[in-house]
């Protein structure tokens, strides 16, 4: 067991390099739009995060209740996320700033 | 069957009596003392909330709200609806008759954690006192829903003191969560199947699974209020660049679901009340308990309704004024069950039975108006007008009280060993509804005829109706306080209970009145299925299958 | 060598025995960190939407921190969650002295990650990035602050700090634990509150995982 922890580890600390490299890479200029560096930072998180809890965790051999108990958690903060951000993504006003840094939504409508 | 002599066990001391120093009470780990010292803070809140209800009411007899100052009524509002909201109604059903019935209704010893049970009632004292501090150091004005940024930049009341009371009050309310979800999963007595488990126990159950997971984000949005009122960084206030609706989704993301924590345990009590007085068993057992959890889920979903008005998308707009039409799906399937359980049951108009039948009318008429507020056209007249007022009102007085109110009578033979005198309790019943309905039905037209809530003053058209309110508000003032005579009087000289006196089915009535310290002297073990009325003899035992087998032996009291 | 003496001790009074006992631990310990997954993750979510509304403003903020002690940072958590998971490893097989090895391992680089967290507060307040204490609109090379990055700055002192102050409740109940191992028989009795305590420790890992890419390495906005 402590083998496969080692494996676990290091793996993690893989992960860690790759993300940080990822950082300094500007993904804007080579795959323009859709933000892909805070995609790939969130999807590395997100990998790192699954082998804690599967194996550090030992999600993995715990019964079906329990990692329902796990998910549940994720899936609430899904269901916050996911509505408020719908929120924010689909109102008429872009987040485009004028000159004193001040939301477009606060001045005259223009559309 | 098995060949098992049954040797009845001698009786043993209440938990009333293990025990009489102060000591006893406040250190102690029996969830059944626990939902006592509960019941006893609540009492005190509502109370609290209800004289600054009172002020209120009195002050709206005339429209120059000369009574009061405004700002006065401002601190008036917030109070009643912090008090209320969190310091009794959130609370109110669960710790009190969830706690002292989960662990009997499942054949359990206590709750799987206990001393975080005390835990739990000691952090709601503390908060408790934070907010109460708050109050007599000149209270609040932001209202209970705290927008921002009024309350996080410019208003000069205790914000900041209010709200910590609140954020430790809302650790109370998720341990007791937690507490709750672990004995069920965990705790069930040998054949106590999920689908024998009374319905009073998957309300509960959806009830904790919102108490989990709504109340941290209540946590973090206070304390994101109280750090911009102390650092003033912008994160709400527009004037920096914040956004006044961030705080309202996080907010909302916990005080709807909040509303569902509210009104579940009253439909727990519900379930349970209908069922003894029609001797039926609740119609379509499974759909109720399946709309208990798809009420506690979709309710997770319809929170922007609360925002419609406030600068929300549009598209936002449309899902979730589509959820909240979804939501109210569950709590009718519910409604037509207990109605169904009700049809050609042998029915019995006891107090608590009274305050059942109180509860499903009025909590309809709750429901449909939400659906009124729910439609985008509508709530555009409708918002932050009495109309939303006294929808809320039917639903958390007229539903979430009124079942508080069954419960406590239903059960309160088997807390107490004693009777409360039935004549007394029905005639306050009527007297709540009568004074309930004089007192909120009105503000229904007053909402839609346009009268804005949390205005000091109003146009002068409005005041018969508001002074048809206040009368009824007076009336449901008497019949609060009746019970709270009688029941106290109960206490010294009400006639002794015996184990059933409503001849009930369901565990925790199979034991002593009051029950002794360790609730069963063996665990019990199951093999009928809940509210197995229809096997009932008429001495009410007989059918009840629930053998005390000497299987495994106590471990004795801890 | 046969095992210790085997002999269960007796579960809590409202427990029939020790599995039930256990799975009801396993269970609750999870349960409150759903709740914790609510609480970081609010403020997280808060953090990605102020993001969304100033993202020159925060990607400023993010180059403003140092990214090479969070890196490290980050690294020498997971290596006291991987000595925390040997830790429970080692209760499960009964091994007290591995046990309070591995505690003591995963406690000292709690300890480590704390004291670089300061030396990087540190830093902040010398660069004059510190929320309503000495922040400053113009930075030390002179250039100057896009207001919102003052923002930014509060959500990385209250996630940090909070995740900080998690650390510590962890460290003293690691603590706690380690110190009454050393008593014979302790770590056979206490099973449950070991395991619960590995996983707290691995969930406090998973916030900074979270973390640190969320506030130190979105660079570009």
């Amino acid at each position: 067991m402590s083998r496969s922890l080692l494996v676990i580890f290091a793996t993690l600390l893989c992960l860690l390099a790759l993300t940080v490299a990822a950082a300094f890479v500007d993904f804007d200029r080579y795959l323009p739009g859709h933000n892909w560096g805070l995609r790939i930072a969130l999807s590395i998180a997100i990998a790192k995060a699954l082998l804690i809890a599967l194996y550090f965790m030992h999600l993995k051999r715990d019964s079906r209740v329990t990692v329902a108990f796990a998910v549940a958690g994720v899936l609430w903060l899904a269901i916050f996320t996911v509505l408020t951000v719908a929120d924010y993504a689909t109102r008429n006003h872009p987040p485009e700033l004028n000159f004193k840094g001040e939301p477009r939504y606060l001045q005259a409508s223009t559309r | 069957m098995t060949s098992v002599v049954y040797r009845p066990a001698p009786p043993k001391p209440s938990y009333l009596a293990a025990g009489h120093r102060v000591t006893s009470w406040l250190l102690t780990h029996d969830h059944k003392r626990i939902a006592v010292l509960y019941m006893i803070s609540i009492t005190g809140f509502f109370i609290i909330g209800g004289i600054a209800a009172t002020l209120m009411r009195l002050s709206l007899l005339t429209p120059d709200g000369s009574l009061t100052t405004a700002d006065f009524y401002n601190r008036l509002f917030t109070m009643h609806g912090v008090v209320m909201v969190w310091f009794f109604l959130i609370p109110s059903i669960p710790t009190t008759l969830g706690n002292f019935l989960i662990p009997l209704m499942i054949g359990a010893r206590d709750l799987a954690f206990p001393r975080l049970n005390l835990l739990s009632w000691y952090l709601f004292v503390i908060g408790g006192i934070f907010t109460i501090s708050a109050l007599v150091a000149g209270g609040v004005d932001t209202g209970w829903t705290f927008y921002t940024p009024y309350s996080s930049s410019f208003s000069n009341t205790h914000v900041v003191l209010t709200v910590v009371g609140i954020f430790i009050a809302g650790f109370s309310s998720i341990l007791t969560g937690l507490n709750f979800i672990v004995t069920l999963h965990s705790m069930r007595a040998p054949g106590m199947y999920w689908r024998r488990l009374p319905l009073f126990c998957w309300s509960h159950y959806a009830t904790s699974i919102i108490l989990v997971l709504a109340t941290p984000v209540l946590a973090m949005t206070l304390m994101m209020v109280a750090v911009e009122r102390i650092f003033r960084v912008g994160i709400f206030d527009p004037a920096l660049g914040g956004d006044p609706l961030l705080f309202q989704h996080l907010f909302w993301f916990y005080s709807h679901p909040a509303v569902y924590i509210m009104i579940l345990p009253g439909m727990a009590v519900v379930s349970e009340v209908i069922a003894c007085f029609a001797r039926k068993r609740v119609f379509g057992y499974g759909f109720v308990a399946g709309a208990s959890i798809a009420i506690a889920l979709v309710g997770f979903l319809v929170w922007g309704h609360h925002m419609f008005v406030a600068g929300m998308s549009m598209y936002g707009g449309f899902i979730f004024s589509f959820l909240s039409f979804v939501v109210a799906v569950p709590s009718a399937v519910k409604v037509f069950n207990w109605t169904a359980t009700l049809y050609k049951g042998s029915i019995s108009l006891t107090t608590p039975m009274l305050y059942a039948l109180g509860f499903i009318g009025l909590f309809v008429v709750g429901g449909l108006t939400g659906l009124f507020l729910a439609t985008l056209a509508l709530d555009v007249h409708l918002t932050d007008t009495y109309f939303v007022i006294a929808h809320f009102h039917y639903i958390m007085v007229g539903g979430a009280v009124m079942a508080y109110m069954a419960g406590l009578h239903f059960w309160w033979p088997k807390i107490t060993g004693r009777m409360y005198p039935e004549w007394a309790g029905r005639i306050a019943a009527l007297i709540i509804f009568a004074g309930f309905n004089l007192t909120f039905f009105p503000q229904f037209l007053l909402g839609y005829l346009g009268m804005p809530r949390r205005y000091h003053s109003y146009a002068p058209e409005f005041q018969v109706l508001n002074v048809m309110s206040t009368a009824g508000a007076s009336i449901l003032a008497v019949g609060y306080v009746m019970p709270l005579i009688y029941l106290l009087w109960s206490l010294k000289w009400g006639a002794i209970a015996g184990d059933n006196p409503w001849k009930a089915m369901g565990m925790e009535w199979t034991v002593s009145s009051p029950p002794p310290k360790e609730n069963f002297a063996t665990t019990p073990i199951v093999n009928e299925e809940a509210y197995a009325y229809d096997t009932m003899t008429p001495q009410g035992g007989g059918g009840r299958s629930i053998m005390p087998v000497a299987i495994k032996p106590n471990r004795g009291g801890a | 060598m046969t095992s210790h003496a085997a002999v269960e001790p007796p579960p809590a009074f409202q427990f029939e025995d020790a599995a039930q006992q256990s799975n009801a631990a396993t269970l609750g310990m999870w349960a409150f960190l759903a709740s914790e997954v609510l609480f970081f993750g609010s403020l997280v979510v808060s953090l990605m939407i102020c993001r969304l509304r100033w993202p020159q403003a925060f990607a400023e903020g993010a180059k403003e921190l140092k990214w090479w002690l969070g890196a490290i940072n980050t690294a020498v958590l997971l290596g006291s969650s991987y000595a925390m998971a040997l830790a429970v490893e080692a209760a499960e097989k009964q091994i007290a002295k591995r046990v309070i090895r591995n505690l003591l391992i995963t406690a000292s680089l709690g300890i480590i990650f704390l004291a670089i967290k300061g030396t990087e507060y540190g830093l902040e307040y010398h660069d004059h990035l510190i929320p309503a204490i000495n922040y400053s609109a113009v930075a030390p090379d002179g250039a100057e602050r896009l207001p919102q990055v003052q923002l930014f700055m509060i959500f990385y002192f209250l996630l940090t700090l909070l995740h900080a102050f998690h650390m510590l409740i962890g460290l003293t109940g690691i603590g706690i634990i380690a110190i009454r191992a050393r008593r014979p028989g302790y770590v056979e009795r206490s099973k449950n509150m070991i395991d619960g305590l590995g996983l707290y420790w691995h969930f406090v890992d998973i916030v900074w995982v979270f973390l640190f890419p969320m506030l130190y390495l979105l660079r570009h906005p």
